[in-house]
């Protein structure tokens, strides 16, 4: 299992030309060969969902895809999210609404909200929960995570107008 | 950035009091946080563990040309054996690495070195163990059955820690009891689960022999005393370093064989080593905690006044004990604080640690105060039962109203508001509303039930707590050193280890009230034994209170030095001067100067001063308080499916005191999480073993913590008793969520239960539970 294929992940625009063995994860080719480790990795069961990152538009669990699998797709990690020094909305409403306390999920948690609300602006506070819930928090106990993400929504709503 | 925000309960004029945002997020959510995962390594290690919870090692077999550690390469290393002088403690060793006999699967045997994770992964599958298994002990009951193999040598009975207590007068008191009411609670096995499991970066440094060990701990000193004494090397050869620590809740307090074997290993290999554990690891072979039995009477007068409490606690501490705190940290805080938040004058309590073939067990988040005010709490409604009371009403005759107050067990309670947060919280559920609902609902065929909880919560509390526990270690106080640099900017160095209190902020809004300037012109430093002063780290809802503590008395220090600089420079009498917005004014005019210009001529014009002061600008604090208890009611309206057992909380409140708050946001999201995670406690999460010592909940989708699903909107009420015990006026709140919400949630769920005459006492209480419970109920019925 040493063999090694040669591949470009594309992420957040940077094309990253890596060598990895097949059996390597997307999050491991992530953090370890591409060097952006605001991407964490709480089970590797796909159950934690601190590795969600977005893989053409969609929230994927990076801990249960291949690197392989990636390649040519348009990898979105936790670090693409501001633009410069300003911070997405979802970024910001995670500050002031203390939706985050260790920070470990956090990287997580932004990128799933984020890709959910892209693809569904308008996603009812129901289908929000159902979404929020495949992610594990430790600390917050979700009742500001959800009011950030809430509030994060209509922020963006905001801006698409 | 810092401008207060809406819900502010503070003084507008100060900082502390008003919720601002968190100094620690930027860099946080924008993925530029630093966790131990993150560094690359040039070695790295896997574990090979025990899969058998009892043998002995007859034969480690290891593949041609592997680097593989096991016990025989670690004669020189001492074994973990933490101590207590006191309770007729058992001093247990465990060796870095199983030696010659295993004691609990999970258990390191082994250590693969290779280049990279995948490859070391790959060893160890080849690496083959030949044990021979016995019989193992799972359950402490069994344990300590006359006969059962002995786990320990120097354990027999395999009783480690053995507490027992009997006031004067309790037998007499008791006979003259109108009723007594008894509880068998169980709670099973639970881990913190903290979403980083643990990781260690061991790095060695050829220029001077030094090793830095980067780990997710949350006592990097102590880390560094306890490594550097087992391994036998200077301490300060040693450097530990807690970077970003994604969540500990107790779990990485205690000091990890595998840290251990990765420093001595940096030193072997003199190179860089590294170790992340994965969840299965975390779930069955990192610390566990609340496995216990406890059995509680209560002795009442004719009109439910609790007069007396005798209790047994058998507590299941696994295979070692955890340093520094011993596994007596269970057991023996069960037995110091059973009483609660209740006046009674007369306790006999029996509180056994019992060894078992499981994973070690250690503190997490409220240790036993989870599960003693679950079973104190349960025999309260049981008792308003019996008496056909309210469970309010008999709430109401027995809580604690006078301060200060000494309990059964000599501790000294503070002032606190039990009864006042217990009539808030009445109020604001509006009981009466409830009740009609719920009678409503149940002719409909819809069961709900509410549940009180009422706690107190010791915390803060520093060295002499932990010397009348007999600790070898007493981690009671703090140290922070407060400086002004030349050019203005104030640095804090703490000895606490924050990792997702938010204590950046709250320390720097304390400093930034005494120095009149703004707290983001403050960084407070912490989790490197290089930089930071000796301390005890971040625990038991102590940081706030300890190192509050003392970076206030530090912060004053430095305020009254500024003072005297700007009189200097001012030429004013020191009463005058004041201290606002980043200056140093004369009261009454308008004269003033920078904090930067009088920290740069303190220490670039020293003359000047003619002597009178001394160069730099850098003060020292210490704190070592008494300890202050927070306290809290805690409801909960649960509906409860009889047909399947599952159980909705649909509705949560919580009154709480924590004295003095710093910042209300971040006191608020301390309690939203202590609440989930007692949530978790009472209905979803538990470590379940077979009855051969293996564990069958070994991912999180077995182990089952709360999503976003399970929890409903917590509601915070809020009293602000500031406390006489803590210089600046707050208690800890850290632990409070965890410790009410088991409690109130299973009295919510015997509440619903009513109807059908069906109570259960265990946590979790799973739906499996709820439904033998009803069929048990059916079944007497029938009979």
């Amino acid at each position: 299992m040493t063999e090694k294929i040669a591949l470009t992940l594309t992420i957040n625009g940077h094309a990253h030309a890596i060598a990895v063995e097949a059996r390597r994860t997307l999050a491991d080719a992530i953090r370890e060969d591409c060097g952006q480790t605001g991407t964490h990795i709480g089970c590797e069961h796909g159950i934690c969902g601190a590795c969600t990152v977005i893989v053409n538009g969609e929230p994927v669990r990076s801990c249960l895809m291949f690197a392989v699998q990636a390649e040519g797709k348009k990898i979105r990690t936790v670090e693409g999210l501001a633009d410069g020094d300003t911070l997405h909305a979802m970024q910001q409403a995670f500050m002031d609404h203390h939706g985050l306390q260790c920070g470990f999920c956090t990287p997580g948690f932004l990128m799933l909200a984020v890709g959910v609300l892209e693809r569904e602006p308008d996603i009812s506070d129901g289908d929000l929960l159902d979404v929020l819930s495949s992610n594990l928090c430790r600390c917050t106990g979700y009742q500001n995570i959800i009011k950030a993400v809430r509030a994060a929504a209509a922020e963006m709503r905001k801006r698409c107008v | 950035m810092n401008a207060p925000t809406k819900g502010s309960r503070g003084d507008a004029l100060k900082w502390v009091g008003r919720a601002i945002r968190r100094l620690e997020d930027p860099a946080l959510v924008t993925g530029q946080g630093h966790f131990t995962a993150d560094l690359p390594a040039t070695h790295w290690v896997r574990f090979v563990r025990s899969p058998n919870a009892a043998g002995t090692i007859n034969s480690i077999k290891t593949p041609d040309g592997a680097l593989v550690i096991t016990a025989a390469d670690l004669t020189a290393v001492k074994k973990i054996t933490p101590m207590l002088h006191k309770f007729e403690y058992k001093p247990v060793g465990q060796p870095v690495l199983a030696d010659g006999v295993v004691r609990f699967v999970g258990e390191a045997v082994a250590a693969v070195v290779a280049s990279s994770e995948e490859e070391a992964e790959d060893i160890a599958d080849l690496v083959e163990l030949d044990i021979s298994a016995s019989a193992p002990l799972v359950d402490a009951r069994d344990a300590l059955a006359s006969g059962a193999p002995q786990i320990h040598t120097g354990a027999p009975g395999n009783v480690i820690v053995k507490g027992e207590v009997k006031t004067a007068g309790f037998d007499d008191v008791w006979a003259s009891a109108a009723k007594i009411i008894k509880i068998d609670a169980r709670s099973h096995r639970q881990n913190a689960t903290p979403m980083e499991a643990r990781a260690a970066h061991a790095a060695y440094d050829k220029t001077n022999g030094r090793v830095t060990l980067t780990c997710t701990t949350q006592m990097p000193h102590l880390m560094r005393t306890a490594i550097a004494d087992l391994l036998g090397m200077r301490e300060s050869d040693l450097r530990v370093i807690a970077p970003d620590v994604g969540g500990g809740f107790g779990q990485k307090m205690s000091l990890c064989t595998e840290y251990v074997l990765l420093v001595w290993l940096a030193r072997k290999l003199k190179s860089t080593v590294a170790w992340t554990e994965d969840r299965r690891e975390n779930l069955i072979a990192s610390f566990h905690s609340r496995d216990q039995y406890v059995t509680l009477e209560g002795a009442f007068d004719k009109d439910a006044k609790l007069l007396a409490l005798r209790a047994d606690v058998v507590s299941n501490v696994g295979a070692y004990s955890c340093f520094p705190t011993t596994c007596g940290v269970e057991p023996l805080m069960a037995m110091a604080e059973m009483p609660g938040p209740y006046d009674v004058r007369q306790y006999q309590c029996l509180a056994r640690g019992v060894l078992t073939n499981t994973c070690t067990m250690a503190a997490y988040r409220g240790v036993s105060r989870p599960i003693i005010t679950f079973t104190l709490e349960r025999l309260m409604d049981k008792a308003a039962k019996a008496f056909a009371l309210d469970p309010v009403d008999i709430r109401r005759r027995n809580l604690i109203g006078t301060f200060p107050y000494t309990s059964a067990t000599g501790l000294i309670y503070d002032e606190a508001t039990y009864k006042e947060t217990l009539e808030m919280a009445v109020h604001e559920i509006d009981v009466p509303a409830f009740r009609a609902r719920q009678k409503e609902a149940r002719a409909k065929g819809r069961y709900l039930g509410i549940g009180f909880a009422t706690f107190s919560e010791r915390t803060g509390y520093g060295s002499p707590a932990f010397a009348a526990r007999g600790m070898a270690i007493t981690p009671g106080w703090e140290t922070v050193h407060v400086s002004v640099d030349p050019s203005g900017y104030v640095e804090a160095r703490i000895g606490a280890s924050p990792h997702g209190q938010g204590l950046r902020t709250t320390l720097a809004q304390i400093i930034a009230d005494e120095l009149g300037i703004p707290p983001d012109l403050v960084k407070v430093v912490h989790g490197d034994t290089d930089t930071a002063p000796y301390g005890w780290g971040t625990f038991a809802s102590r940081s706030l209170v300890i190192s509050g503590g003392a970076t206030l008395i530090a912060a004053r220090k430095v305020r009254a030095k500024l003072i005297k600089i700007a009189s200097h420079m001012l030429e004013a009498a020191e009463n005058d001067i004041v201290l606002e917005d980043g200056h140093a004014k004369v009261a009454g005019t308008d004269r003033s100067i920078t904090i930067a210009s009088m920290a740069r001529e303190i220490y670039t014009q020293t003359h000047r001063f003619k002597g009178e002061l001394e160069p730099g600008l850098s003060e020292s604090g210490t704190y070592d308080p008494p300890g202050t208890f927070s306290n809290a009611c805690h409801v909960a309206i649960v509906e409860l499916d009889p047909e399947t057992g599952f159980v909705k909380v649909e509705r949560y409140l919580v009154a709480e005191d924590a004295g003095r708050i710093i910042n209300p946001m971040i006191a608020d999201g301390q309690v939203h999480g202590g609440v989930a995670q007692g949530i978790g406690n009472a209905l979803l999460e538990e470590i379940v073993y077979d009855g051969d010592g293996g564990i069958l909940t070994a991912n999180l989708a077995d182990y089952m913590p709360p999503t976003a699903h399970e929890m409903p909107h917590v509601e915070l009420h809020h009293i602000e008793t500031p406390s006489t015990q803590s210089i600046t006026k707050a208690k800890g709140l850290g632990e409070g969520g965890t410790i009410g919400a088991p409690a109130a949630v299973l009295n919510a769920i015997n509440d619903a239960l009513t109807p059908f005459n069906a109570e259960i006492d265990t946590i979790p209480a799973t739906p499996q539970r709820i439904r033998a419970a009803l069929r048990e109920a059916t079944t007497k019925k029938s009979a």
